[in-house]
C-alpha cells in the first residue's frame, strides 16, 4: 500500500485556471472522496495525477517516488491507475480481452510474437478474478461495443483493478448507473476498500458518504475543505459553496 | 477478433479460423495455376503470377500495419525498392545466394524503417501519411541519383539468385514455387504476430491509444516495432520481384506503387491478412485485363477506384459481406 | 560565385512562390476539412494545360489568362461537389484512395486529352527580356514577373485570411472545427470557398509557370510531393507556416542542389564530392523536414499533430 502526495498542483486552459494550487495528502489504504460542482475540475485534476495531462506547476508524489515528471504508462506501471470518467475501452475487444490486456501489460513481455496470447490461462484467469469483482464475469466475452452502459462503468473498474495499482484513481465510476445497479456496485467498491488507496470522484453523495474515509472538497479547482465526511456535511462554507442544494434534492 | 475463452484449451476452440481457410483455399490456387497455365500452353502466366505473389506479400505486410495498426504508411514502396536493389548490389559483388540477399534486404528496410518511422511515428492522421510519402520520396531520389545502379534508367540483372548453391530460380516455374512458399511462410508468420501478445498490443492501439497508456503501455515502441516488421516483409517481397523480373530500377519505389499497395490491402479487406493476397491478385489481373482493352486503363482504374470509395466503403469483403458471401467479422 | 548565389537564391524565390500557392489551398483543405487530397497535383498540372489551350486559342498569353481562371472555379467546384463533398466524414485511407483515383482519372484523360507530348506556352511579349542584375548578371523579367505576382497574391491571401468574415471563420475552422458550425456556419458552403479557393490557387501557378516549362503530365507529380512537404514544414492549416515553407524548401533545393557539392568539396576530394552531392542535393529538402519535424512534430506553426 502506497500513499498520494500532491503539493501545489496549477493547470490553466488558456485564461481559464482549472486547477488552484491544490495540495493533497492521502494516506496509504485510505479511501478519499472527491466532491465538488460540475465543472469545478476534478476531471482535470484526476488527469493531472495520471500523468494523462501535464502540469503547469507542483509535484505528485507515489509513496517515495516522484512521479511529476513521468508519462501515463510509467505512472501505470509503478502502480497508479485510474478509470475514466468517459468510458475509454477496447470496443473491438471482449470484455475479458480488455482486462487481460491490463493484465498483460504489467505482466511479463508484450514482445512475444508467435504464442497465441488467447491461449495464456494465467492472463484469463486474473483477468476473470477482477471481471469478478467488478460484478462483470458473466459477460466475459461479449465484445465491449455491445455491452450496455451499466457494464462499460463495470469495465472500467476492471481494467484498472487488473493493473494491480497501489493507489486507483475512479473518475464517476457511478456516472448514469441508478437505481439497484447503483447500490449492487457501491458493494462492489466496499469490497475492495482497504486492498489499496483510493481517489474516488462522485456526485452521487450516498456513495460518497458510505465508502469515504474522508472527503475532499474541489471548487473552481481549489480544495475548499477536507475532512471526515460527517465534518463536511456540517461545514457551512461547504454547504454554501455546493453541498446545499444536493442536500435538498437528497431529502 | 478470434473466439476466446477463459478456459480455452486447443480442444474447443476451432480447428482453423475462417481466415486461415480463407488463406489456404487462395494458397491451393495458387499452387494450381502453373500446371494449369502449361496445360493451356500459356506458361507466361507463371511469370505474371510470380510478380502477384510478390505484390501479395507487400500488401500483406502492409496490412499488418495499416489494417491491425492504423498506420495508413504511403511510403511502402521505398522497401519494395531496397528489396530489389539488395538484389542487385550483392549480385555486383558476386553474392548471389538468395538467404543473403533477404537478410540484406531486411537489413536496409529495418533501418530505414526504424529512421523513418521513428521520426512519422511522433504525429498521426494527415500528418503521418504526408510523411512517409515524403520518406518514401526521399528514398526514390536517392536511387535515381545512383549512378553506379543505372540512376533512373536502373539495371538488368545477369542472373538470377541461387538458393543454397542451386539454380532453382533459373525457370520460371522453380521461382514462381519458391515464391509461393515464402507467401504461406510469412502469411503463417504474420498470422501469429497478429494472434500473439504483441499483435493484441498492436491491435490495441488501433482500437484506442489512450486506454492502453492508462494500462501502462508506450505505444510509440509497439508501433515502431511493428513499422519495422512489415518493411522487412515487404523487402522480402522486392527480392523476389527483383528476380522476376531481372531488372532492377527506382520505377519499383514510386509513390504510384505505394498507392497501389494500399489500394490492393483496401481492395481485400483492412485488417485481415488474406484479403490483402486477394486484393493483390484481383488489383494485378484488373490491370491486365483493362490493359487489354485500352491503352488508357489507368482512366478506367481510377474511376473504378472512386466509385470503390463512394459507393463499397469496405472493398471487395464490404461487398461480398453485404451479399452473404462472406460472414462478418468483428 | 556570388552572381551565382544570387541567381539561385531569386530562382529558389521564384519556386518557394509557386510552392506557395500551391501549398497555400492544400494546407487550408488539411486543416479545416481535414481532408487529404492527392489530387492537388493535378489541379496545378490542369492550369497549365488550360492556359496552354486558351492561350492557342485565343492567340494570347492574357486572354488564356483570363479564360483559365474562370476555368479553374468551374474545375474546383465541380470536383468539389461530385468527389470531395462525399470524403468530408470518411476515413484519411478512403480520401487517399479516392484522391489516388482522380490523380489516375485527370493524368490519363490529359493525355487522352492533349496527347503525350509536351506543349509549352508563349511568353507574353512586354515581359520577354531580361534585366541587368549586378555586373554582367541578368535575370529573365518574367521570372521577376512571377515573384511579384505571387507575393501580391500572397498579401491579398494574408488580407483576406486576417482581416475579413471568411478569413475568421477560416482561421477558426482551422484551429477548432466545431466552433465554427457552432457559429451556425454553413459548413458545406464554407467548405465549397475553401476547396474552390486552394483549386484556383493551384490553377494559377500552373498558368503562371506554364511559359517557362513544357507542360507535360508528369508536372503534378514532382511538385505535389514538395507541396505536401512544405505542408508539414510549415504546420497544417497555418498559411504563414505555408509561406516560410515554401520558401524555405525552394531555395534550400535550389541552392543546396548547386552550393552543396561546392561545400563538399573543401573537405571531400572532388569526385568524392559530385557523387555525393548528386547523391544527396535531391534527398536536402526531406532531410530538412525530418530534422524540423524531429523537434517539432506539427511543423513550425502547427498546432495539432
Ligand atoms: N482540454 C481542455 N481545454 C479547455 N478547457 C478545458 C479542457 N478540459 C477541461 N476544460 C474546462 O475545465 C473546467 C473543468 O473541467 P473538468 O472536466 O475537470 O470538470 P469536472 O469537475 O470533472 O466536471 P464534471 O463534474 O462535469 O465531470 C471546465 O470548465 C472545462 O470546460
Ligand atoms: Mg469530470
Amino acid at each position: 500500500m502506497t500513499s498520494l502526495t500532491v503539493t501545489g498542483l496549477n493547470k490553466s486552459f488558456g485564461a481559464l485556471k482549472v486547477t488552484d494550487d491544490v495540495s493533497l495528502s492521502v494516506e496509504p489504504g485510505e479511501f478519499h472522496a472527491i466532491i465538488g460542482p460540475n465543472g469545478a475540475g476534478k476531471t482535470t485534476l484526476i488527469s493531472q495525477l495520471s500523468g494523462q495531462l501535464r502540469s503547469d506547476s507542483g509535484a505528485v508524489r507515489l509513496g517515495d517516488h516522484d512521479v511529476s515528471r513521468l508519462s501515463m504508462p510509467e505512472r501505470v506501471r509503478l502502480g497508479l491507475a485510474r478509470s475514466f470518467q468517459i468510458t475509454s475501452v477496447l470496443p473491438g475487444f471482449t470484455a475479458l480481452e480488455n482486462v487481460a490486456l491490463a493484465v498483460q501489460a504489467r505482466d511479463g513481455s508484450s514482445y512475444r510474437f508467435f504464442g497465441r496470447v488467447s491461449d495464456e490461462s494465467p492472463l484469463n484467469g486474473e483477468a476473470m478474478t477482477a471481471l469478478r469483482e467488478a460484478g462483470l464475469d458473466r459477460r466475459a466475452h461479449v465484445l465491449a461495443k455491445s455491452l450496455s452502459h451499466g457494464e462499460h462503468r463495470r469495465l472500467e473498474l476492471a481494467i484498472a483493478l487488473a493493473t494491480r495499482p497501489k493507489v486507483l484513481l475512479l473518475d464517476e465510476p457511478l456516472a448514469g448507473v441508478g437505481g439497484e445497479d447503483a447500490e449492487a456496485f457501491i458493494e462492489n467498491l466496499r469490497k475492495l476498500k482497504g486492498r489499496f488507496t483510493m481517489v474516488l470522484i462522485e456526485h452521487d453523495m450516498d456513495a460518497v458518504f458510505a465508502l469515504a474515509d474522508r472527503v475532499s472538497v474541489l471548487v473552481y479547482g481549489r480544495i475548499i475543505a477536507t475532512g471526515a465526511p460527517e465534518e463536511i456535511r456540517n461545514d457551512p462554507e461547504v454547504r454554501a459553496a455546493y453541498l446545499g442544494e444536493e442536500e435538498g434534492e437528497a431529502a | 477478433m478470434t473466439e476466446l475463452t477463459a478456459t480455452a484449451t486447443p480442444a474447443n476452440r476451432p480447428a482453423l479460423s475462417g481466415r486461415v481457410k480463407a488463406a489456404l483455399v487462395l494458397f491451393v490456387l495458387f499452387a494450381l495455376m502453373p500446371p494449369v497455365a502449361s496445360a493451356l500452353d500459356d506458361p507466361f502466366y507463371v511469370l505474371i503470377g510470380t510478380r502477384i505473389i510478390a505484390y501479395a506479400i507487400a500488401a500483406m505486410a502492409l496490412d499488418l500495419i495499416l489494417g491491425y495498426g492504423a498506420m495508413v504508411s504511403f511510403g511502402h514502396a521505398a522497401y519494395l525498392g531496397f528489396g530489389t536493389y539488395a538484389v542487385a548490389i550483392l549480385s555486383r559483388h558476386g553474392i548471389n545466394d538468395l538467404f543473403l540477399q533477404i537478410v540484406f534486404a531486411m537489413g536496409i528496410s529495418a533501418v530505414f524503417a526504424f529512421v523513418t518511422g521513428a521520426i512519422s511515428l511522433r504525429t498521426r492522421g494527415v500528418y503521418f501519411i504526408m510523411i512517409t510519402l515524403a520518406f518514401g520520396q526521399m528514398a526514390f531520389f536517392f536511387f535515381i541519383s545512383l549512378s553506379a545502379y543505372g540512376g533512373d534508367d536502373g539495371v538488368a540483372l545477369a542472373q538470377r539468385s541461387t538458393v543454397l548453391g542451386m539454380d532453382l530460380l533459373e525457370t520460371n516455374f522453380g521461382l514462381y514455387y519458391v515464391s509461393l512458399a515464402l507467401l504461406i511462410g510469412l502469411f503463417f508468420l504474420c498470422h501469429r504476430i497478429v494472434g500473439s501478445r504483441f499483435g493484441r498490443v498492436l491491435t490495441g492501439v488501433r482500437e484506442n491509444p489512450t486506454r492502453m497508456e492508462a494500462i501502462g503501455f508506450s505505444p510509440f515502441r509497439y508501433q515502431l516495432t511493428a513499422f519495422i516488421i512489415s518493411g522487412c516483409i515487404t523487402g522480402v517481397a522486392g527480392v523476389i520481384l527483383a528476380n522476376q523480373a531481372q531488372f532492377v530500377s527506382p520505377a519499383f519505389m514510386s509513390w504510384h506503387k505505394s498507392g497501389e499497395l494500399i489500394v490492393m490491402v483496401v481492395l481485400g479487406g483492412v485488417g485481415t491478412l488474406a484479403g490483402p493476397i486477394a486484393g493483390a491478385v484481383a488489383a494485378l489481373m484488373l490491370e491486365e485485363w483493362l490493359g487489354h482493352f485500352s491503352d488508357n486503363w489507368k482512366l478506367y482504374f481510377g474511376i473504378f477506384l472512386v466509385l470503390m470509395v463512394l459507393f463499397s466503403p469496405h472493398g471487395i469483403t464490404g461487398v461480398l459481406r453485404k451479399m452473404g458471401l462472406v460472414r462478418g467479422q468483428e | 560565385m556570388m552572381n551565382l548565389f544570387v541567381l539561385q537564391l531569386l530562382n529558389g524565390v521564384q519556386l518557394g512562390v509557386l510552392l506557395f500557392l500551391i501549398a497555400a489551398g492544400l494546407t487550408l483543405v488539411f486543416g479545416i476539412m481535414d481532408v487529404i487530397n492527392l489530387a492537388h497535383g493535378v489541379l496545378y498540372m490542369v492550369g497549365a494545360y488550360l492556359i496552354a489551350t486558351f492561350a492557342a486559342a485565343t492567340g494570347s498569353f492574357w486572354w488564356g489568362l483570363l479564360l483559365t481562371l474562370p476555368a479553374a472555379v468551374v474545375v474546383g467546384l465541380v470536383v468539389e461537389f461530385v468527389v470531395m463533398r462525399r470524403l468530408y466524414a470518411r476515413s484519411h485511407l478512403d480520401q487517399v484512395l479516392a484522391t489516388f483515383g482522380l490523380v489516375m482519372i485527370a493524368n490519363e484523360a490529359v493525355k487522352m486529352i492533349w496527347g503525350t507530348s509536351p506543349l509549352s506556352v508563349p511568353m507574353p511579349e512586354i515581359f520577354s527580356g531580361s534585366v541587368p542584375l549586378m555586373g554582367p548578371l541578368k535575370y529573365p523579367v518574367y521570372r521577376i514577373v512571377i515573384i511579384a505576382a505571387g507575393l501580391a497574391v500572397a498579401l491579398g491571401l494574408f488580407v483576406m485570411v486576417n482581416y475579413t468574415r471568411v478569413g475568421m471563420l477560416l482561421r477558426a475552422g482551422a484551429t477548432n472545427r466545431d466552433t465554427v458550425s457552432a457559429l451556425g456556419v454553413d459548413i458545406n458552403r464554407l467548405f465549397a470557398i475553401v476547396f474552390t479557393l486552394g483549386a484556383v490557387l493551384a490553377c494559377l501557378a500552373g498558368a503562371m509557370v506554364a511559359p517557362i516549362l513544357s507542360v507535360d503530365t508528369g508536372m503534378g507529380e514532382s511538385v505535389l510531393i514538395l507541396t505536401f512537404v512544405v505542408v508539414v514544414i510549415g504546420g497544417i492549416g497555418s498559411i504563414k507556416g505555408a509561406f516560410l515553407g515554401a520558401l524555405l524548401v525552394a531555395t534550400v533545393d535550389t541552392i543546396g542542389g548547386v552550393f552543396g557539392p561546392i561545400w563538399l568539396r573543401s573537405f571531400l576530394d572532388p569526385s568524392a564530392a559530385g557523387q555525393m552531392g548528386r547523391v544527396l542535393a535531391p534527398m536536402l529538402v526531406y532531410i530538412l523536414m525530418a530534422v524540423i519535424l524531429f523537434a517539432k512534430p506539427a511543423g513550425l506553426f502547427g498546432r495539432r499533430a
